[in-house]
């Protein structure tokens, strides 16, 4: 589905320096994963995202989209109908003044008749659980609901693979959960590809993979249980693990036998009061 | 002396298809030196009611006092206010402008009318108590920096005004773990050193469970909770998600423990002493591992 071949990207500093904010990735995310991808600010996170829908094409190497490069001009429509992004700031992607409006506003662009749009929004809409509000204006919304409004319009877009950048950094946790649970539904119901990068590490811990990054490089893939497992390692990164690891980490250097891979509050009661 | 909120309410748009009353009848002090965590869901109140701190918003109805002067009163005395609350709003690095880190910092000082050397003193100790010494980043582009740097830039141009009440709104979001623990170190050290009161508004339940001594929870424009965060808590019968929030992780981790039967104390926030806590709770079932 998305696959970099030694992905480079370079960014011009103020003084004309070039600074290398991805070097030499490789990266292969197969159709219907669900990734995390985690590491400190300025790592290279955000770019790599950027990548996967052509909104940055390489400096050097190549980003593959469900087999067409982004540096071909020609398919940047397809590809960017392929691979919907959804942002921080929840105000700032939203554009019209009724809920149903603005996840129309995508396919009312692909200029498909009418009938097709509607079913299209109904159908986003319910995905994401917010038809209820369709008639609302989009202001009265929580953070929650605004980032399920925006998630709505990608699929209203029928895009196949979801890229959410830091999508909850700005909410309260009920906010931060609705939108989590959102999104591993459509993962799990309707097959979306997820990219999902944050700095939450109990976020992290609902994917199947998670990508660690660093300075531009990916250092780290592997399922949760396994990366989380590395406490020291991840903690020199500047990132946190989950309570559960960093907890059964703890009970080990007291001599106790706690399993390799508990990453869960419910993998730590159950190693600990079987 | 103290802020003092009488009866305060406020309303958005009034008289207009848009009106919206954002705080009810809030009645609020808060003391020279203390620490308070306002929590809640957004859209909950919590940013307009620190907008009403220092006089950004008026109320609509009700009366705001800091250290005994009415904040609706004369020009003059709003304006000497505003310098005894520090206000840092949520990503504040979006307002830095200057060319360097010391101009940057001495902005505020300078709108004071502040001579050179008193302005040149005031930047040298905010950015020490920032973590960030004149003397290596005074001169360098406030640009360059890292996001959560930044930010303590920013953080450095507030203090530097040398308030009595700092008011921080969401100082992490967006920061990587590290970042946020270093802005965090920081601002315990900046409320320990310098006995400024400290008002933060934040989502993240964790950092209030261990930083704040009293905690505010606001919903639908009031103060629905106002108390210890252990009490918030650790009481079973309050509805957290009502109010838009959540256990911290490491509370809801041994809340399920002891759903489990182990007898856990759920008022620990560290890893080491929760370990230590289930090896002895362990221990007293008189089985190696329950």
């Amino acid at each position: 589905m998305l696959q970099t071949n030694d992905l480079c990207h370079t960014y011009l500093n103020e003084n004309g320096e070039e600074l290398l904010a991805l070097d030499h990735v490789n990266i292969k995310i197969a159709a219907g994963e669900f990734v995390a991808v985690i590491g400190r600010n300025g790592s290279g996170k955000s770019t790599l995202a950027k990548h996967l829908n052509a909104l940055l094409t390489p400096s050097a190497g190549a980003c593959i989209v469900a087999g067409m490069d982004t540096q071909d001009f020609s398919h940047i429509w397809d590809i960017r109908q392929t691979v919907g992004m959804v942002f921080q700031n929840p105000d700032n992607q939203i554009v019209a003044s009724i809920v149903e409006e603005d996840v129309a506003f995508g396919p009312e662009n692909l200029g498909l008749p009418s009938a097709e749009i509607v079913r299209r929004v109904d159908e986003a809409l319910r995905l994401v659980g917010m038809t209820e509000y369709r008639l609302h204006g989009p202001h009265l919304l929580s953070g929650g609901q605004k980032q399920r409004v925006a998630i709505a319009g990608v699929l209203a877009m029928h895009s196949r693979c979801l890229v959410l950048d830091e999508p909850t950094a700005m909410l309260d946790p009920v906010g931060r959960k609705e939108v989590l649970e959102s999104v591993c539904r459509l993962h799990r119901e309707e097959g979306i590809t997820v990219v999902y990068i944050t700095h939450f590490m109990e976020e992290a811990v609902a994917a199947e993979r998670v990508v660690v990054m660093d300075a531009g490089h990916i250092i780290m893939d592997g399922p949760p249980n396994e990366v989380f497992t590395h406490v020291e390692e991840i903690r020199a990164l500047g990132l946190d693990v989950p309570v559960a690891a960093d907890v059964a980490m703890q009970l080990r250097q007291r001599g106790m036998d706690i399993p390799a891979g508990t990453i869960t509050d419910e993998g730590l009661a159950a190693a600990i009061c079987p | 002396m103290s802020i003092v909120l009488e009866n305060v309410s406020y309303t958005y748009m009034p008289k207009t298809p848009y009106c919206r009353e954002a705080l009810r009848d809030i009645n609020l002090i808060i003391e020279p030196g203390e620490f308070i965590g306002i929590i809640g869901h957004t859209g909950s109140g919590k940013s307009t009611l620190v907008q009403h701190l220092n006089g950004l918003l008026r109320p609509t109805m009700g009366v705001v006092k800091v250290d005994g002067n009415d904040l609706q009163a004369k020009a003059s005395e709003k304006k000497r206010v505003r310098q005894r609350v520090g206000m840092v709003f949520q990503y504040p690095e979006h307002q830095l402008f200057e060319e360097t880190i010391f101009d940057d910092v001495a902005f505020g000082p300078r709108n004071l009318g502040l001579e050179a050397d008193e302005v040149a003193q005031r930047v040298e100790s905010a950015l020490e108590r920032v973590g960030l010494p004149v003397s290596e980043y005074g001169s360098r582009s406030p640009f360059r920096l890292s996001g959560g740097q930044m930010r303590r830039v920013a953080i450095a141009g507030v203090i530097a005004l040398q308030p009595e009440y700092l008011v921080l709104d969401e100082p992490s979001a967006g920061l990587d773990p590290r970042g946020r623990d270093e802005i965090f170190e920081q601002i315990m050290q900046l409320y320990h050193g310098t006995g400024m009161a400290v008002v933060l508004v934040t989502h993240n339940m964790e950092d209030v469970a261990r930083m704040a001594k009293r905690l505010l929870v606001m919903n639908r424009g009031q103060i629905e909770f106002d108390g210890r965060p252990t009490d918030l808590f650790h009481d079973t019968k309050i509805q957290l998600h009502e109010f838009g929030l959540s256990l911290p992780y490491m509370t809801s981790l041994l809340r399920t423990l002891r759903s489990r039967g182990l007898d856990v104390d759920d008022a620990l926030l560290e890893a080491s002493d929760v370990a230590a806590s289930i090896q002895s709770a362990l221990q007293k079932k008189r089985i190696p591992q329950c």
